[in-house]
């Protein structure tokens, strides 16, 4: 359904030279710098995924994102969605897929959401009958009604979102893209909108790219996971297999009946490579591989007196937290001359 | 097709609509540039009959319609398009399945038609009140008005295209939007007629497309261009909206390309 290869975006980027007389200069002579924003970048995605693409801000993921709805022009590389190349053929391309700017708006601001949604059963010619009940679905399933009468001024962040979502899927796409949709939300309205796109990815198959900084809107919805850093692909796999490759480490808590120090613990823990952080008084937390679980937990239990032990699964939140940190550190900052 | 421009244009009247205050002061600005321009006009001609071939009462006629004229062709898609490159909004309409110009121009006719029929009408009936105007007595005329008006609003929609086009590339443009809106004013008749220009600057108008904006029109209601010569002004207007269109493909084309979206 989607195949990329090889997909570069380069940006020539004006440099400002500093101070007055640097922007006097400016004036008769620019500066500029190549930035590759998105760099040989090659994936597949089959009809009916659901999968997120991740990355710190400036990894090139909206870059990509607009390439593949054809807004931007590709420098080099090859796309191909629903059979269609996405820039050349932009106006027929687009039929095909939905998209969700979480930033940008697509309604119409001084009128009701239910003109634009009129409006762009006109843009996208829908039949009448057939476009009106598909709307009602939408409405109900993301629960509209009460406000879809008022301009999209008046609404609130949360209602004119599920509003968008509803405008993105007017014409029944069968590729939805979701550029961080849910930022600024609270938890119920994020709840609201992943429990839609789940259900709709059941009921009608339609494919969800979906980029995010929020790591629980992945975890809720996405098996696949693209990561992204400086334009280049540094992932490409399932949840679980990120969580493995990133987040090996698992936290123990334990909390002991008596006082005891770091020293003592580690004494007994010292076949194990572990570190030892004390929490308070009375706990202290150990940080090993998830292989050593039985190991440490009996050996633990065995020597002290243990009242109470929580083990801390990695959240994919730390994981992304991980990557990110490792990432910039390996790869630097891709900027050529 | 029909369907969506015909959409695209009910909802701009909709918008239009939206705001109360401006609906009222619209037609009171056109009322108040009708009466003022009609004042300075009579100072100016102060009791000679003629002036460079037109009468007072051609005159009143002329400075009526052409404002009513602009009220139509007049619109600010230049700055609309502007503002949509500058906030990267124009994102949003390269992913919807439709030509982006064509739905400018759709929307730039619903401002028209929304200005004519409540601000320039409602207007001119004001103002009649206080001040006579002479309407042509022929069908025929307003016949001819009525076309030479739509290729008007052609022409001027597409100068406003090209301008807008620009912001492609420089990102900022107010400059050039205001240098434009102050020449198709000053050039195309509406603040004075172009037969009160100067010999040498009146052939030069006749090779730029700006007198196809308003000079035409107006000419042809006030019946100072009638018969072969005002078939003669409308194949001029014709040609120029052949000739503008090359430009804005060719612009269109390579904004495409370099198209960088403002923001996120």
């Amino acid at each position: 359904m989607i195949k990329i290869t090889n997909l570069e975006k380069n940006f020539r980027i004006h440099q400002a030279r500093s101070g007055l007389g640097g922007a006097f200069r400016d004036l008769f002579q620019r500066e500029y710098r190549t930035v590759h924003a998105v760099d040989s970048l090659t994936f597949e995605v089959e009809a009916g995924e659901m999968f997120a693409l991740i990355g710190e801000n400036g990894a090139g993921k909206s870059t990509t994102i607009k390439m593949l709805t054809g807004i931007l022009t590709p420098s080099a590389g090859e796309i191909e969605i629903n059979g269609f190349d996405p820039h050349k053929q932009r106006e027929k391309y687009v039929q095909s897929i939905g998209v969700v700017f979480g930033q940008r708006s697509q309604l119409w601001w001084d009128l009701s959401p239910l003109e634009s949604f009129r409006l762009l059963r006109r843009v996208y010619h829908i039949e009448d009958e057939a476009g009106l009940k598909w709307q009602e679905r939408l409405i109900e399933e993301l629960d509209l009604g009460s406000f879809i009468q008022q301009p999209v001024r008046k609404l609130s962040l949360g209602q004119r979102m599920r509003c968008e979502v509803a405008a993105a899927l007017m014409h029944k796409p069968k590729l939805l893209f979701l550029d961080e949709p849910t930022v600024g939300l609270d938890v119920l309205v994020k709840q609201k909108i992943r429990d839609f796109l789940k259900s709709l990815n059941e009921t009608e198959q339609t494919t969800v790219l979906l980029t995010t900084h929020d790591v629980s809107d992945i975890e809720a919805l996405c098996k696949r996971v693209l990561v992204m850093d400086s334009g280049k692909l540094i992932f490409d796999g399932q949840l679980d297999e990120l969580k493995q490759r990133w987040g090996s480490k698992t936290e123990v808590v334990f909390q002991f009946k008596r006082k005891i120090g770091k020293e003592e613990l580690a004494v007994s823990l010292s076949p194990f490579e572990c570190e030892i952080n004390p929490v308070s008084e009375y706990a202290l937390a150990v940080l090993f591989t998830h292989d050593k679980l039985p190991l440490v937990l009996s050996a633990v239990m065995g020597s002290f007196e243990v009242t109470d032990v929580a083990i801390a699964e990695t959240s994919t939140e730390q994981i992304v937290r991980n990557i990110y940190s490792t990432t910039s550190e390996t790869n630097g900052v891709a900027s050529h001359g | 097709m029909g369907k969506l421009y015909a959409e695209l244009i009910r909802i701009r009247f909709l918008t239009l609509l939206a705001y109360r205050v401006n609906y009222y002061s619209g037609i009171i600005i056109y009322a108040i540039n009708i009466g003022a321009y009609y004042f300075l006009w009579g100072a100016i001609y102060s009791g000679q009959g003629n002036l460079a071939g037109m009468s007072l009462s051609q005159m009143t006629s002329y400075v009526a319609i052409s404002w009513m004229s602009r009220a139509f062709y007049f619109n600010n898609i230049d700055a609309e398009i502007g503002q949509e490159v500058r906030e990267g909004k124009v994102a949003i309409e390269m992913i919807r399945p439709y030509n982006y110009l064509s739905v400018k121009t759709a929307q730039a006719l619903g401002e028209g038609i929304f200005r004519l029929f409540f601000f320039a009408i409602p207007g001119l009936l004001l103002i009649r009140l206080f001040i006579p105007f002479q309407f042509p007595d022929t069908l025929e005329v307003w016949g001819w008005y009525g076309l030479s008006l739509v290729f008007a609003f052609i022409v001027n929609t597409q100068i406003n295209l090209l301008t807008g086009l620009f912001t492609f590339f420089f990102l900022r443009n107010e400059g050039m939007m205001m240098a434009k809106r102050m020449i198709v004013d000053l050039l195309s008749g509406v603040i004075i007629p172009i037969s009160f220009f100067p010999g040498w600057t009146a052939s030069l108008l006749q090779v730029l497309p700006f007198q196809a904006i308003n000079f035409t029109p107006s000419m042809i209601f006030s019946g100072a261009l009638a018969g072969k010569a005002a078939f003669t002004a409308i194949g001029m207007q014709v040609m120029w909206v052949v000739i503008l269109l090359v430009p804005i493909v060719l612009l269109w084309k390579l904004a495409k390309r370099n198209l960088i979206v403002q923001g996120g």
